[in-house]
């Protein structure tokens, strides 16, 4: 039994940046990349899983996206992903979460695992799509925000929390294969042991085109996306009034605050 | 391909508040003498119509579905129905769990134009623009869907207010196709509380974040909250770590400070879902290491330092 688990190299911004010329993207040097978050609970889950199991259970690690994503997936491989996969072509670049749903979906089908994991959501972009998009584009059933897991490998059903607004959970039975977007907080990620990081090191990381999983170029990039970025810029900064000084002045005025809230004046 | 459609959602019997707030989004997109149609999928739907019955609803459409609750595959289903027999040129849903779970499936499959947690729409020179946060929240992203004739956006929740005028739209049912659902729903459960705090009730809260930085450190806030008088919350990372319960979590999954007047955000770098527990509260102040953290833009004041530095000389004054 295998377990895809769809990985992004997220981007969050340097403390100064500037954006491309074209004013549609912050340019890339001012930009620090890791894993996303999400998807490290996705990860771990998927290994739970492996290790709970006493049959074999492989642990598939693919990502869309440059060179760079490597860094990520060796990280999946130090932290107990069997393989790692990245599906890469320069076309590619422009893609929004739909476009990327249509990679990995044609990654899972060349794949086959009975389940697939993907984050919530990405901590850069935020478009909580990716995943369930990836469902569609499968035909599989899928869910949201899953904050539990119950599946033993092989079953045909597994049963899942997702966790709703306002720490309501929903207790739902689905068939498999299914898409689970995985919610933080489901598991506790492990850290890799220097061990692992060094062994993840020498093993190979399987390259692919969109073209190798037959994708052809409209289908993928901004022509295969449903939506284009049209501008990016700063927005208006919030209002918040700094209090200045020492700690002892900052704390001080916050005592005033404090004090003017409870009515014993300041 | 005309007009707005509005896709609402309810659970366990209520409206959920969000799908209102649509209704406010769909003026500013429906263009001069088109209408705005509000879709309600339930066993019963006509339960929904006096809470849909608001200025600037046209139309409440009732779709009968056989799941109590929600489900996937029937919402799939009947959305895409009615998009298909309707034409709208936008289609307005809320940026929630329910939607995480459907509404870019159905953009994937049916070719929509499509964004998420959207909180900006409107037409310029013509061209519907959507703008929505990138990088985390750190800047905006305006987004246009050339070529296509629908457009799915998934609203975030508070970014407009919903009407509050009566109205009396008209009233339709729209019969969609059956749906096999792969979903068999079993039960819903309440968080069990982790203590007896009453978050939604407290007035003064003093919430810790990630910048906290390791267990250890949470008796010296929950000392200092005792001290000033504070009930102690926490945002995400710290209940699910473990460090304090799940019940004094703020935010979207958590509670909402609905009654608080004073929040001091000590350590937390205000991620969207902890804003939309708090951010409406009337003095925030936030005490963040990073000047750029987003809990700045929702603080009326904000001091920018080390929280235990802050926390040392705070606790003197009490």
């Amino acid at each position: 039994m295998k377990i895809l688990v769809a990985v992004k190299q997220v981007a969050a911004l340097d403390e100064d940046f500037e954006f491309t010329p074209d004013g549609r993207d912050v340019d890339p040097d001012f930009l620090i990349r890791d894993l996303n978050e999400w998807d490290d609970f996705a990860l771990e889950e998927a290994v739970k899983i492996k290790e709970a199991s006493s049959t074999p259970v492989e642990v598939v690690a693919l990502s869309v996206g440059p060179d760079g994503a490597d860094e990520i997936l060796r990280k999946c491989l130090a932290k107990g992903a069997d393989r790692a996969v990245r599906v890469w072509d320069d076309a590619v670049a422009g893609s929004d979460p739909i476009a990327i749903a249509r990679i990995i979906a044609a990654a899972v089908r060349r794949e086959a695992p009975g389940l697939v994991f993907a984050g919530v959501q990405s901590s850069d972009q935020s478009y909580a799509s990716t995943g369930i998009a990836t469902a569609a584009f499968l035909d599989w059933p899928h869910a949201a925000v899953v904050s539990q897991l119950t599946y033993a490998p092989g079953a045909a059903t597994a049963v899942f929390r997702r966790e709703l607004e306002g720490g309501l959970l929903h207790e739902v039975e689905i068939p498999c294969p299914a898409v689970f977007t995985i919610q933080l907080g489901i598991n506790t990620p492990r850290y890799a042991s220097l061990r692992s990081i060094k062994q993840a090191a020498a093993k190979p990381i399987e390259l692919m085109s969109p073209a190798e999983l037959g994708l052809d170029s409209a289908q993928i990039g901004e022509a295969g996306s449903a939506s284009r970025v049209r501008r990016m810029y700063v927005p208006e900064k919030g209002r918040a009034q700094l209090i200045e000084g020492n700690a002892a002045a900052q704390a001080a005025r916050l005592a005033a605050i404090i004090r003017e809230f409870k009515g014993e004046g300041a | 391909m005309s007009g707005v459609l509005i896709v609402a959602e309810q659970r366990r019997g209520e409206l959920r508040a969000h799908s209102l707030e649509l209704i406010t989004a769909a003026q500013e997109l429906r263009r001069a003498g088109e209408t705005v149609s509000v879709a309600v999928l339930a066993q019963a739907p006509a339960a929904f119509v006096p809470a849909l019955s608001l200025s600037g609803v046209d139309e409440i459409i009732g779709i009968q579905v056989a799941a109590e609750e929600f489900d996937p595959d029937a919402f799939e289903g009947a959305v895409a129905a009615l998009i298909a027999a309707r034409k709208p040129d936008v289609v307005l849903i809320p940026h929630s769990v329910d939607s995480f779970g459907y509404a870019a499936a159905l953009a994937a499959k049916q070719g929509y134009g499509f964004a998420s947690d959207v909180f900006d729409a409107r037409r310029i020179d013509g061209a519907l623009v959507a703008t929505r946060g990138g990088y985390g929240q750190k800047v905006s992203v305006e987004v246009d869907f050339p070529g296509r004739s629908t457009v799915l956006l998934a609203l975030r929740g508070n970014a407009f207010k919903p009407p509050e005028q009566p109205a009396a739209p008209t009233v339709t049912a729209f019969e969609a196709p059956p749906t096999a659902s792969r979903w068999k729903a079993r039960q819903f459960i309440e968080l069990a509380a982790g203590d007896d705090v009453d978050m939604t009730g407290a007035e003064f809260i003093l919430t810790v974040g990630r910048g906290i930085g390791e267990e250890a450190n949470v008796a010296k806030f929950r000392e200092l909250a005792d001290a000033v008088g504070a009930t102690l919350g926490c945002s995400r990372p710290i209940a699910d770590a473990g460090w304090l319960p799940k019940s004094r979590q703020v935010g979207q999954s958590g509670k909402t400070a609905s009654a608080c007047k004073l929040y001091v955000a000590m350590g937390v770098s205000g991620a969207i879902q902890h804003l939309a527990g708090m951010k409406h509260v009337g003095t925030i102040v936030a005490v963040n290491t990073d000047a750029n953290a987003s809990i700045f833009s929702v603080a009326k004041y904000g001091i920018v330092g080390d929280i235990f530095e802050i926390a040392d000389e705070l606790r003197r004054l009490f």
